[in-house]
């Protein structure tokens, strides 16, 4: 028996430390930090609400158009609501549908992608062209379109943004699928007698599984994105929530008046700063898991 | 022409070596911490000197050619020593003296030509480039580069100029490496495992062509290989690095005829080597593991590993020793460095095969097209043959012969176009899904690329638990208990037990993927290139094992390989395939010595062997035909180099038993062969 | 090469068959019948069936479809349920104006991009590319009406060198309408940017570390020249591709900008048959967004093929 010389101790430990690793470097990862330090943040907001605003978001007791002073640290808005408070409490909503309706995505996008990229031919060729054909469209004149139609309510929005982010996911999984599908460890299983629905998800989506976490954090950015700009055009969350969408979209015109841009700065700077979080998370996960 | 090995040149009084390497430390920053690859290697090539620098994976071999060249990675820097060539220094050179240097007095050839050229210029200007950087017009580097291109033997330069790389094959690919490469006349060639990856007849020709090159334009060469039998053939002298220092080096003969150091010792038995065979004994093997890129090591690098290392081994590098003029050895033992105590016992007890019984697994006229891009490929045709139990069939070929396609159809992965394969007597479903749980527990296979064949993401329980399910039916305490039996049989310590695949070494990998092929009790494992991503002594272990287990439990094996010296050792019989076609069939030491095929003896005599001499070489025209449009009557007549005429280009020969045991398929009667193979400088040519 | 664009030509009038059918299908499943939406709650059932009938509702579905589709090809695309005159003589100019604000902008981006992408692969790992990369990225996850506020009120308000209306007085030349397009392109190449320039990254890096770039540097060549003439030419291929996917977004996809500056454009059109439920206009303002795309992305195929020697040239001879 040949002996077995300083090989490093393999085991339970092992697998640990190597999760540890990961996460290790994770923690050091700037990008990654800061992320997710704001978007805690704006998660603590989501939760706390109006309860510790400064004042009443939906309260139009106060002067209007106050510009940031004491009092009102970022001044009022045309109704005489107080700003600060309406940035404090306008993420809740986005992060009620935006999150929903990127797991929706992601579900659906990650059994397409592993349906087309195991099963090749006539089925993914089909897909594929339908999928082709209906992305040639962008994601908000798809939405539009669809929300005009079925109206639009937090639930039309979560299910619409979910349903065009599938074939979107789908793509993505189905381009990592086929790289794993050649492996010869896949023939080694099917070599064992395993079906086909066992070999997709307990073989293949393990080692798939880092893209489609990058992919998920990347996707919910862009759904921020979309309800963004949703909720700006009238189609997303409806008045009178806090909104921060909605707060640009009632006070923008003021802009060609040369003035009042406070009403429109922070809560702009609000929703920038939760979607720049949200690809730092992804930037950091990529730079980790890639593989 | 084959070359023989370089002399060297005669030295000029104090003329200056092509290049030295003195005390050269290199080192990579991983993580912030440094590790050294090359420990203080101190060599020397003289002028029109082949010299070969010789070592398995992580020996730091390509990072010495990537720090003479100064193009080491980001994270790799010279930390002292000197490099000079032609007598110049070269890191103290930088900008316009460091591309003034490699424009004109070093090249390199490194392995994978497809990659070296790019793919969006034209070869005609690429290779002019190497003329323009130091001044030439443009017309001037045309004409130069068609002169270039007529020096490495391209038949039509004018039209290879103006191709783009991926319009060639790979020999092609590679003599265009080389035209550049010595295109400037250089006063150092260096060549990083230049032919690995290139099938073996195309290899021998790449050889020849740089052989004769050299000796020609009396350029000195550092010719950098794991495979000591090229190094033999192209070398004046070797250097043996391991762990990154040069632990032994001398003249070639020398070294391999009378190795001084522990570690070159056990290298050259684990090598299968002058027709040895497993009937003659167990290879050996070199305890313990490679040891990892930079990893740190008191004393001497190889104490760990070696059982002659003492005390003083341990806590004392040792000097480089003289052993004899030129051959030195860094081993503070080095004369009783041949009694080196055989790792392994060469006691192997191998059952005889009954001929008697019925065979075991019986292929019938496969063949197989594909459909690539609206032309038919004929992967295989007519294929034939039985493999009895116990008995090993190995299956040798180069590039489109076949062999790959015939181990897939065997297991079911691909349907055959025609034929059928039988098991025990009963023809197998030619779909995988068809067939039954016992028929695909009978029938396994090992791959060559482990990293790919296993799933990286499960642990090493979770890979033969589930096999031992789905093929044994068992579960439970049942399940573990043989897993634990499976594990000691491969010889996989049971601390392994949980860890995942990318945590094990490329040869604990294989001996994983044995166990899983094997979890089921098969009857026959087919075993494509099994040993191929691996370095030798780790081969050498793995061979092992597959005859041990063959022994214990009468397992059949179809054994594929590109390695001639590894198929002997392991076959029982051997099967020559080239283009699909079944070239020549019978027991191995009859098809290695001969009488043989044409195709053989011209495989056969291409293959670098450490004992080198003997065979002459044949010279094999040309690159394989395409299996889209195979040549007309015998496949080999295009190549061929004893064709008769007419009749082998206009009717296929059929596959006849020319003597017990013993199946060809050639034109050529087999007393006609043994005739003209004993005298080899005699050749038919109508 | 030419069976491959016949392959992507035939592949491209399949997936615009495909979208024309999901349109037309989407339309149709949007609740309600045409007439009574039209005539409102309180026509008489006749009027609504008589409405239907003129229109051609009620015929059968491929009919329908026949008739739509056959239409539209002919540039004739139906009459605006809203304003009652002819699409085309809507969206026509709409489509022009969105044209020349995606025109603009792609000749801002596609350069500032790409020179973006080379310098932080060339700079790898140092602070410059780090910036680059953090910077385009941040860019590129504001929604664009903010960065377009950002804008207007630096350069239109606090600065006041830009005006903050997209569309300049009817007959202004050239280069006054310029000026007026030039906030909003800004906006549309910081969301561009980091997109652009990190596939651009992506790619040089992975031609920096190819073989073929070690040859050419071991032939002694200087960095300029192995950078220009190497790794250049196989490093913006996949650059291509995705300048062209992102025209439909520049062209149809801007319903948030036109309406922020309150421009003429197709995204604006959209936007208001979708609010105002006139889906014939709709219909055709949605395909001609999906057709613009396909043609952007054919030529975009055309354009690798031409410039990959792999596509142009065939295999091994």
């Amino acid at each position: 028996m040949s002996a077995t010389v300083t090989a490093p101790a393999v085991g339970r430990s092992e697998a640990k430390i190597a999760r540890r690793e990961t996460l290790g470097r994770l923690v050091r990862s700037k990008t990654f930090l800061i992320g997710s330090g704001v978007v805690l943040w704006w998660v603590f907001w989501a939760i706390a609400g109006s309860r510790l605003t400064p004042y009443d978001p939906v309260a139009q007791n106060f002067a209007s158009l106050q510009p940031p002073g004491s009092g009102h640290w970022f001044g009022t808005d045309q109704l005489g609501r107080d700003v600060l408070s309406r940035v404090l409490a306008g993420a809740r909503d986005t992060l009620e549908v935006a999150p929903l309706a990127t797991l929706i995505g992601i579900v659906g996008g990650t059994t397409l992608g592993l349906v087309m990229g195991f099963f090749p031919g006539l089925v993914d060729e089909v897909l594929g062209r339908m999928i082709d054909a209906f992305l040639a469209l962008p994601l908000i004149v798809i939405a539009v379109t669809a929300l005009a139609a079925v109206g639009h309510s937090k639930w039309t929005l979560i299910a619409v943004i979910g349903l065009v982010f599938t074939p979107i996911v789908g793509r993505t999984v189905r381009a990592a699928v086929l790289g794993e599908r050649d492996l010869e460890y896949v023939q080694a299983a099917r070599l064992r007698g395993e079906r086909a629905p066992y070999v997709m998800f307990v073989e293949i989506l393990p080692n798939v599984m880092g893209t489609i976490i990058v992919e998920a954090t990347v996707r919910l950015g862009y759904a921020i994105f979309a309800v963004a700009g949703l909720t700006f055009l009238g189609f997303g969350v409806q008045p009178p929530s806090p909104d921060w969408s909605l707060q640009i979209a009632d006070n923008y015109a003021l802009l060609n008046a040369r003035n009042y841009e406070w009403t429109v700065l922070f809560p702009g700077a609000a929703i920038a700063s939760l979607v720049v979080a949200v690809n730092l998370i992804a930037d950091g996960l990529q730079q980790v898991l890639d593989r | 022409m084959s070359a023989p090995a370089l002399e060297l040149a005669p030295k000029a009084e104090g003329a200056v070596p092509a290049l030295e390497l003195e005390d050269l430390d290199v080192v990579y920053t991983v993580r912030g911490r440094d590790r050294q690859v090359l420990r203080g290697v101190t060599l020397t090539v003289g002028r029109g000197e082949a010299y070969g620098l010789v070592g398995e994976s992580g020996c730091g071999k390509s990072t010495a050619a990537l720090a003479i060249v100064r193009y080491l990675p980001r994270n790799g820097r010279v930390r002292s020593g000197h490099i000079r060539i032609d007598g110049q220094d070269v890191l103290a050179r930088s900008g316009g003296d460091l591309r003034t240097m490699r424009a004109e007095a070093v090249s390199m050839v490194y392995q994978n030509p497809g990659t070296a050229l790019n793919p969006a210029i034209r070869i005609g200007k690429q290779v002019a480039e190497v003329f323009t950087v130091r001044g030439a017009s443009r017309a001037e580097a045309t004409e130069r580069a068609f002169e270039s291109l007529k020096l490495v033997q391209i038949a039509d330069p004018s039209s290879v100029m103006h191709r783009y790389p991926h319009q060639l094959s790979g020999g092609m690919q590679q003599r265009v490496v080389i035209a550049m490469a010595l295109a400037k006349d250089p006063a150092l060639l260096i060549l990083d495992e230049p032919t690995t990856g290139l099938d073996a007849t195309v290899e021998a020709e790449v050889l020849d062509l740089v052989a004769g090159l050299q000796a020609q334009l009396h350029t000195s060469v550092l010719f950098i290989s794991h495979n000591l039998g090229v190094i033999a053939k192209m070398c004046a002298r070797v250097g043996v690095l391991y762990a990154g220092r040069l632990v032994e080096e001398g003249p070639v003969e020398t070294v391999l005829r009378d190795p001084r150091h522990p570690y070159t010792v056990g290298l050259l038995r684990c090598i299968p080597r002058g027709g040895v065979r497993k009937d003659h004994g167990r290879l050996d093997t070199i305890a313990g593991f490679l040891p990892n890129l930079g990893e740190d090591l008191p004393g001497c690098v190889f104490a760990a590993r070696c059982a002659l290392a003492e005390d003083v081994c341990h806590t004392e590098e040792p000097p480089m020793h003289q052993v004899a003029g030129g051959h030195l050895s860094r081993c503070h033992f080095h004369e009783r460095a041949q009694t080196l105590p055989r790792e392994e016992s060469a006691d192997l007890e191998l059952p005889r095969v009954d001929r008697g019984a019925s065979p075991l697994l019986q292929f019938d006229e496969l063949g197989k097209v594909f459909q690539q891009r609206g032309h038919s490929v004929h992967a295989l045709t007519g294929v034939s043959a039985a493999v009895w139990p116990g008995e090993t069939l190995g299956l040798v070929g180069e590039s489109g012969s076949g062999k790959t396609t015939l181990a897939r159809t065997l297991l079911g992965i691909i349907e055959p176009s025609e034929g059928k394969v039988s098991l025990a007597g009963q023809q197998l479903a030619e779909r995988l899904s068809q067939r039954s749980t016992d028929e695909v527990r009978d029938l396994q296979i090992v791959f060559q690329n482990p990293d790919a064949a296993l799933n990286r993401r499960h642990a090493v329980r979770r890979i033969l638990r589930r096999t031992l399910y789905k093929l044994a039916g068992l579960g439970g305490a049942a399940a573990d208990e043989r897993m634990l039996r499976l594990m000691h049989s491969v010889r996989l310590a049971e601390r392994y037990v949980s860890a995942k695949p990318s945590q094990l070494s490329g040869g604990l990998k294989q001996r994983l993927a044995i166990a899983r092929a094997f979890a089921g009790d098969p009857k026959l494992v087919v075993c494509d290139e099994p040993t191929s991503a691996l370095d030798v002594s780790v081969q050498a272990a793995i061979l092992n094992l597959l005859v041990e287990l063959q022994a214990e439990r009468q397992v059949s094996y179809v054994f594929i390989s590109h390695d001639l010296g590894v198929v002997r050792y392991v076959s029982d019989r051997i099967a020559v395939l080239y283009l699909g076609r079944l070239m020549e069939l019978g027991p191995s030491e009859v098809v290695f010595d001969g009488p043989h095929h044409p195709y053989t003896e011209a495989l056969l005599s291409a293959v670098p062997t450490i004992d080198g001499g003997g065979r002459e070489r044949i010279k094999l025209e040309g690159d394989i035909p395409s299996a889209a449009s195979p040549p007309s009557g015998c496949v080999f007549h295009t190549r061929c180099p004893r064709v008769l005429g007419a009749i082998c280009e206009e009717t296929e020969p059929p596959l006849v038993e020319v003597e017990p045991g013993h199946l060809m398929r050639c034109h050529i009667p087999l007393e006609e062969l043994r005739r003209l193979q004993r005298a080899p400088t005699e050749t038919v040519r109508a | 090469m030419y069976r491959f664009l016949l392959k992507r030509v035939g592949l491209a009038l399949i997936t615009l068959f495909l979208l024309s059918v999901i349109v037309f299908a989407a339309a149709q499943l949007l609740p309600g019948n045409l007439g009574r939406n039209i005539l409102g709650p309180f026509a008489s059932a006749h009027d609504v069936a008589v409405y239907n009938h003129e229109h051609g509702v009620d015929r059968p579905l491929v009919s329908q479809y026949w008739t739509w589709i056959s239409h539209f090809v002919r540039g004739d695309l139906g009459e605006s349920l809203e304003y009652n005159v002819t699409v085309g003589s809507l969206l026509g100019p709409a489509l022009v104006n969105s044209l020349k604000l995606a025109a603009l902008a792609f000749v801002l981006v596609v350069p500032i991009s790409i020179l973006g992408g080379v310098a932080a692969a060339l700079r790898r790992g140092r602070f410059a590319d780090r910036a680059i990369t953090i910077v385009g990225l941040s860019l590129t996850s504001i929604p664009e009406f903010v960065t377009a506020i950002v804008m207007i009120v630096i350069f239109g308000i606090a600065l006041q060198w830009l005006p903050v209306g997209a569309t300049a007085p009817p007959g202004s030349n050239f280069l006054v309408q310029i000026k007026y397009l030039l906030l909003p392109s800004f906006a549309l190449v910081a969301v561009l940017f980091g997109y652009i320039a990190r596939i651009t990254r992506a790619g040089v890096i992975e031609a920096l570390d190819a073989d073929y770039t070690r040859t050419a540097y071991l032939k002694g060549l200087g960095a300029r020249r192995v950078i220009v003439k190497h790794v250049l030419r196989n490093a913006l291929l996949p650059t291509i591709a995705v300048v062209a996917t992102q025209t439909g977004y520049l062209i149809g996809g801007l319903l948030v900008i036109e309406k922020l500056f309150n421009y003429n454009g197709i995204g604006q059109r959209i936007y208001v048959a979708a609010q105002f439920k006139d889906f014939t206009l709709l219909e055709s303002g949605v395909m001609i967004v999906g057709v613009v795309y396909l043609v952007a992305t054919l030529v975009a195929d055309i354009l690798y093929s031409v410039l990959n020697p792999r596509i142009r040239v065939g295999g091994v001879e």
